[in-house]
C-alpha cells in the first residue's frame, strides 16, 4: 500500500522535473554551504588538536625566562645535576621569501614519555641519521610537499605532525636556527620524590598550558563566525526547500484527496511522504557533500591565510576527506528536509478528504496572523537588543545576532505590506494601483523567499560595514603608527651599534624597536621600550589616558598598554601593571593595537634597558627627509651592506599589513557573496512557484486589455519594488548587525573594539546588486509569462473548448 | 454592422471546433448562443473577445478586422470596445470592488464615476464598494464583472453564463439591466447560455453544434 501510494507520489516528479530539481538543488546548496564549513572546521580543529598535542603542550609545564630569551644551557645543567627530570626543547622559525618552516628542536634521550613525539623507531629508521649531521627532519607529507627554506638536512615524513612545522634534533635545530640555548625546558609530570619543588631550585618561570595561548581558544570565535555565517545559509537554503515542498504539496492536493478517498489510511500517506522525502533528501545531501568537499576544498587555503594572519594558527591549505563529517551532514540534510516538509506533512494530516482539490496560495497569512507574528518579532528584537548590551561573553552576542536575524525576518510580511499600503495611496492610474495591490496579495506566498533575502542582504550590511570600519580604521591606524620613513634590521647586536653610528648623523631620528616577551597580567605579551620623540607623542592615538601620559611615560613613571590587555584584564589608566617580576608600574594609558592577539606594553627606552639589561635593540624607525628616504635605503644596502630584505621602507610595510588584512577577510567576503547568491536563488524558487498559481489573477487583467508582455514587465517591476523594500528594510537591520559585530562581537572574540563608519557607495552596489539578483529571478518567470499561448490564459475561464 | 464574424475557424490539434462560422451582429441586438458542452460556444466568444486567433476566417468589429492584429493591437481592442463577463467572475482579487468596476475604464480612459456609480446602484453594489471580491457572494461577484464589463460603454459585451452562479430572481434582474443597458447605448450583447427561457428573451438565438451554427426558433 505504502509503495503504491510512494509510485503514485513519485509521478509528480516525473510531471514536474523542473520542481524536482529546484527541490534537489535547493537542498543540496544548504547541505553544501553547511558541510563546506564544517568541513573546514574540522580540519582547523584537529590541526590545532595536532598542535596542541605536539609534545606534550597540552598536558605539560614548561620552565621560560621571564623575558622570553632563550633558557642558559647553564640554568638546564644545573637542574639535572640536581636530578629534576627536564627536556630541552629549541624552536624556532626558519623562513626564507614565502617560505616558512616552524622547527622544534628535541633531545630524544630526556624528553618525556607524554611528550608524544612521533616514532623515531622501526626498522628503516635511521637512528644515527636522526643525532648526527646533517640531521634529519620528520614533517608530514603536505609540509614536506609546500615551499620550503633551502639547505635542509634530509626530510623524513611522517603523520599527526602540526603542517608548516617540523621535528628535529636538538642539535640539528640549533645549527639551523643559530641558537644555542634552549627555549625552554618541558617539566616531565613525575619528579623524583625526595626532591624539593622545582620553584626552590631555579629562577625560571613555570608556566602550565592553560596559561599560553592555545590556537584553538583563540580561534574559537573565527569558527563560530564561520558556523553562523554556515547555520545561515542553511536556513536561506531550508527556505527553498520549504517553498518546493510546499508547492508540490498545492499541486498534488487532488492527487492525496483521491487516494484518501480510495481507501489510502491517513498513515501510509504519511509514511509514503516521509520515506518520499527521505529518499529525495539523501540523493540531495550527497550531492551537497561532494559541493560542500569542493567549496571548502576551494576556500580551505584562503582559510588558512586568514587563521595565520589572525592567530598565527598553522593549517594545511588542502582538505582531507572525514567520514564522520560527511554522515553528520548528511543527519544534517535529513533533518533540514524534514523541518521544511514538517508544515506540508501536517496539512496531509488535517485535510479533510472533501477539501477543495483547487491549489491555493499555501500561506494566506491573515492580517491577524501578521500581527501575532509582528507581536513576536518585537520581542525578539527587544532581546537581541537587552542581549547586545548587557551581554558580556561571544555566546551572548550571537544570541543577540540571531535575534535579530530572526525579529527583522518575522517583521518583514506586515512592513512591506504597510509600506506597500501606504504607496498604493499615492499610485497614480489603474495599473500602478493594481501593481502594487496585486505584490501585496503575493507577500504571503513569497515572505519565505523574502525573508532569505533580507537575511543574506543584511548579512551583507553588516558584514560589509564591519570589515569597511576596520579597514578604513586600520588603514588610518597604519598611518599614524607607521609614521617613520624606513624601518632596519641588524643581524646581530654589533652590527646594530656600527648602523647607529651610520645613521645618526644621516637622520633626523634613529628610533630603537626593542621588547621583551612576557607575561602580563597572567597572558603572553611583550613590554616594548620606546624613546620619547615626537613621533609618538605627536601621532600615537590614545583611547583613555591620564592627563601627561607622555610626560610620565618619559620619566619612567608608568606604562601605557594595548586595549586587549585593557579589556581582558579589565584594567584602566591609573590602575597598576606587573610587566616582570619585581617591576609595577602605573597604567597612563591605553592605545589601539589592531591586529595583534597579543597583550602589549610599552615604557621608555631607559627603564626597558634597566629591567631587561639583556636585550639590546637590533630593529630601528628611522625619521629622514621624505626626499632622503630613496637615496639613504640605498647607501644602507649599497654602502653599508645591509642585506635587500633589512631596510623596508613604509610603504611595503603598509602593503603587507593591508594584504594580510584583505586575506583576513577574504573568506567572510567569499561567503557572503554565495549566501546572496543562495537568497536569490530562493526568490527565484518562490517566483517560479507562485508562477503557476497566478494565471487566475493575471489572466483577466490580459483580458481586460493588458498584452502579456506589458504583464511580464509587471512581473519583473514587482520583483525590483520588493527587493528594493526588502534592501531598504535591510539597511537598518545590516548596520544594527554591523554595530553588534563591532561592539560586541569584536570585543569578546578579539579584545579591540572599532569606531562604526557607514559607507554609502557599498549600500549602493549592494542595492544594485539586489535588484540584480531579483531582475535575474524573475526574468524567468517573466519569459515565461510573456510567451504564454493565449490558450492558456484562456484555460482560466474556459471550461469547455 | 457593429459584428461580422466570416467562415471562422479553429481546430485545437486535431479537433476542429469551429468550423465555418458566419454571423452579424447589429448595434444595439442581443444575441443568445446555446449549444451543449464542447460545442465551441466558449471558443467562438474568445475569438470574438479577440482572446485568442482563428485558423481562418474573419471577424470584423465597427469596421476593424481584428483577427490580423499583433498581441498589443488585440489588448487595445478588448480594453475600449469589448466588454468581457465570464462564468467564474475573474475579478480582480487584489482591488476593492469600486476599483474592479472602474479597472478596465480607466485602462480605456474613459472612467465615468457618475456611471460607476449608477452601475452600482442599480446592480445593488453601493453598499459593498469598499470590499474585496473574497468578501463577496458568487452572486455579488457576479454583479461586480457585470458592471466592471459595463463601466467603459464597450460597443460590444461578451458574457459567457453570466447568470449561471445567480439564483433565478437575480438573473433575471441582471438580464434585464444588460438588455437595457445594450439598447439604450447602442451596444450590442453576445451571450452564451444554456438556459432556453433566458435565450428567448434576447433578440436572437443561434445554436452551436459541432462547430457550426444553426438558428434556434425565430431570428
Amino acid at each position: 500500500m505504502v509503495y503504491t501510494a510512494l509510485s503514485t507520489l513519485f509521478s509528480h516528479w516525473r510531471r514536474h522535473p523542473g520542481q524536482l530539481a529546484m527541490l534537489v538543488l535547493g537542498l543540496a546548496l544548504a547541505t553544501a554551504l553547511w558541510s563546506g564549513v564544517q568541513a573546514i572546521n574540522t580540519e582547523a580543529r584537529a590541526a590545532y588538536a595536532d598542535a596542541a598535542a605536539t609534545l606534550g603542550q597540552d598536558r605539560l609545564d614548561r620552565l621560560v625566562r621571564a623575558d622570553g630569551r632563550p633558557v642558559p644551557l647553564a640554568d638546564y645543567i644545573a637542574l639535572r645535576r640536581a636530578g629534576y627530570l627536564v627536556s630541552p626543547v629549541i624552536s624556532g622559525e626558519l623562513r626564507a621569501g614565502d617560505a616558512r618552516l616552524r622547527l622544534l628542536g628535541i633531545d630524544p634521550l630526556t624528553a618525556p614519555p607524554e611528550a608524544n613525539t612521533p616514532t623515531l623507531q622501526g626498522e628503516d629508521f635511521n637512528l644515527a641519521a636522526f643525532f648526527t649531521a646533517p640531521g634529519l627532519l620528520l614533517m608530514t607529507g603536505a609540509t614536506a610537499a609546500g615551499p620550503l627554506p633551502p639547505d635542509l638536512p634530509p626530510i623524513r615524513t611522517t603523520e599527526s605532525f602540526p603542517p608548516g612545522a617540523a621535528l628535529t634534533d636538538i642539535g640539528t635545530a640549533a645549527r639551523l636556527l643559530g641558537q644555542s640555548d634552549p627555549s625552554y625546558l618541558l617539566i616531565w609530570l613525575d619528579q623524583p620524590a625526595h626532591l624539593p619543588p622545582l620553584s626552590t631550585a631555579t629562577n625560571l618561570q613555570r608556566v602550565a598550558p592553560e596559561q599560553r595561548a592555545d590556537p584553538a581558544q583563540l580561534t574559537e570565535s573565527f569558527h563560530l563566525n564561520l558556523t553562523a555565517f554556515g547555520l545561515l545559509a542553511f536556513a536561506v537554503g531550508l527556505f527553498i526547500v520549504h517553498a518546493a515542498i510546499g508547492l508540490a504539496f498545492e499541486q498534488r492536493r487532488a492527487t492525496i484527496r483521491t487516494l484518501r478517498a480510495l481507501g489510502l489510511p491517513l498513515r501510509s500517506l504519511l509514511t509514503a511522504f516521509g520515506l518520499e522525502l527521505a529518499v529525495l533528501s539523501l540523493f540531495a545531501g550527497l550531492v551537497g557533500i561532494i559541493l560542500g568537499y569542493a567549496i571548502a576544498a576551494a576556500l580551505m587555503p584562503g582559510v588558512a591565510g586568514t587563521l595565520r594572519g589572525l592567530y598565527g594558527a598553522d593549517l594545511p591549505g588542502t582538505l582531507s576527506f572525514d567520514p564522520i563529517w560527511a554522515l553528520a551532514a548528511l543527519a544534517m540534510t535529513l533533518a533540514g528536509a524534514a523541518l521544511a516538509g514538517a508544515q506540508a506533512m501536517g496539512r496531509t494530516a488535517r485535510m479533510p478528504i472533501l477539501a477543495p482539490a483547487l491549489p491555493q496560495a499555501w500561506h494566506q497569512a491573515s492580517t491577524r496572523q501578521m500581527r501575532r507574528q509582528a507581536g513576536v518579532a518585537l520581542a525578539l528584537l527587544s532581546l537581541s537588543g537587552t542581549l547586545a548590551l548587557w551581554g558580556d561573553s561571544l555566546i551572548l552576542g550571537f544570541g543577540a545576532v540571531a535575534c535579530l536575524f530572526l525579529g527583522a525576518a518575522l517583521l518583514l510580511p506586515i512592513t512591506l505590506s504597510t509600506l506597500l499600503r501606504l504607496a498604493q495611496r499615492g499610485a497614480r492610474g489603474p495599473l500602478g494601483e493594481w501593481l502594487l495591490a496585486d505584490t501585496r496579495q503575493q507577500l504571503p506566498g513569497l515572505s519565505l523567499a523574502l525573508m532569505a533575502l533580507l537575511l543574506a542582504l543584511s548579512a551583507n550590511i553588516g558584514v560589509s560595514t564591519m570589515v569597511g570600519s576596520f579597514r578604513a580604521t586600520f588603514v588610518g591606524w597604519l598611518d599614524q603608527r607607521l609614521v617613520a620613513e624606513l624601518y632596519v634590521t641588524a643581524q646581530t647586536e654589533a652590527e646594530a651599534a656600527r648602523l647607529v653610528a651610520y645613521l645618526t648623523p644621516r637622520t633626523e631620528a634613529v628610533l630603537p624597536v626593542v621588547w621583551a616577551d612576557t607575561t602580563l597580567a597572567g597572558r603572553p605579551g611583550a613590554v616594548y621600550g620606546q624613546a620619547d620623540h615626537p613621533t609618538f607623542r605627536d601621532h600615537w592615538p590614545l583611547l583613555a589616558a591620564l592627563p601627561d601620559a607622555w610626560d610620565s611615560l618619559a620619566t619612567g613613571d608608568g606604562v601605557l598598554i594595548n586595549e586587549q590587555l585593557a579589556r581582558f584584564a579589565g584594567l584602566s589608566p591609573g590602575d597598576s601593571l606587573t610587566i616582570t617580576p619585581g617591576v609595577t608600574l602605573e597604567i597612563l594609558g591605553i592605545y589601539s593595537d589592531y591586529g595583534n592577539p597579543e597583550a602589549q606594553a610599552i615604557i621608555t627606552d631607559d627603564l626597558f634597558a634597566a629591567t631587561f639589561p639583556d636585550i639590546a635593540p637590533t630593529r630601528f624607525a628611522l625619521r629622514v627627509a621624505p626626499t632622503a628616504t630613496a637615496a639613504l635605503a640605498s647607501a644602507l644596502r649599497d654602502d653599508f651592506g645591509l642585506p635587500a630584505d633589512a631596510v623596508i621602507n613604509q610603504t611595503q610595510i603598509k602593503r603587507f599589513s593591508l594584504e594580510i588584512f584583505e586575506q583576513t577577510f577574504l573568506i567572510t567576503g567569499a561567503l557572503n557573496l554565495l549566501t546572496l547568491g543562495v537568497a536569490g536563488f530562493a526568490l527565484l524558487t518562490g517566483l517560479l512557484t507562485l508562477a503557476d498559481m497566478r494565471l487566475p489573477q493575471l489572466a483577466p487583467v490580459w483580458a481586460l486589455g493588458i498584452t502579456r508582455a506589458r504583464l511580464a514587465r509587471f512581473e519583473l517591476i514587482r520583483s525590483l519594488i520588493l527587493a528594493a523594500l526588502t534592501f531598504v528594510l535591510a539597511l537598518p537591520v545590516g548596520l544594527a548587525l554591523a554595530w553588534m559585530l563591532l561592539a560586541v562581537i569584536n570585543v569578546q572574540a578579539f579584545g579591540w573594539r572599532l569606531p562604526m563608519q557607514v559607507f554609502p557607495a557599498d549600500a549602493g552596489r549592494l542595492l544594485a546588486l539586489a535588484l540584480l539578483a531579483a531582475c535575474v529571478a524573475a526574468a524567468l518567470p517573466a519569459l515565461r509569462l510573456a510567451r504564454i499561448s493565449p490558450s492558456r490564459l484562456l484555460k482560466v475561464f474556459a471550461h469547455e473548448a | 454592422m457593429l459584428l461580422q464574424i466570416d467562415g471562422l475557424t479553429k481546430a485545437y490539434g486535431p479537433v476542429a471546433v469551429l468550423r465555418g462560422v458566419s454571423l452579424t451582429l447589429a448595434h444595439g441586438q442581443s444575441l443568445a448562443l446555446t449549444g451543449e458542452s464542447g460545442s465551441g460556444k466558449s471558443t467562438l466568444m474568445h475569438l470574438v473577445g479577440a482572446l485568442d486567433a482563428p485558423d481562418d476566417g474573419s471577424i470584423m468589429l465597427d469596421g476593424v478586422e481584428i483577427t490580423g492584429g499583433d498581441d498589443a493591437a488585440r489588448a487595445a481592442l478588448r480594453r475600449d470596445k469589448i466588454g468581457l463577463v465570464f462564468q467564474q467572475f475573474n475579478l480582480i482579487p487584489s482591488l476593492s470592488v469600486a476599483q474592479n468596476i472602474a479597472f478596465q475604464a480607466r485602462l480605456a480612459h474613459r472612467h465615468d464615476p457618475a456611471r460607476d456609480a449608477m452601475l452600482a446602484q442599480r446592480l445593488g453594489l453601493s453598499d459593498l464598494m469598499s470590499r474585496y471580491p473574497e468578501e463577496l457572494s458568487g452572486g455579488q461577484q457576479q454583479r461586480v464583472a457585470i458592471a466592471r464589463a459595463l463601466a467603459h460603454a464597450p460597443a460590444l459585451i461578451l458574457a459567457d453564463e453570466p447568470t449561471g452562479n445567480l439564483d433565478e430572481a437575480t438573473g433575471d434582474a441582471v438580464l434585464d439591466l444588460l438588455l437595457e443597458l445594450v439598447t439604450s447605448t447602442g451596444a450590442a450583447l453576445m451571450m452564451v447560455t444554456h438556459s432556453t427561457r433566458l435565450a428567448a428573451r434576447l433578440d436572437r438565438r443561434l445554436h452551436l453544434s459541432r462547430g457550426q451554427l444553426a438558428p434556434l426558433g425565430s431570428g
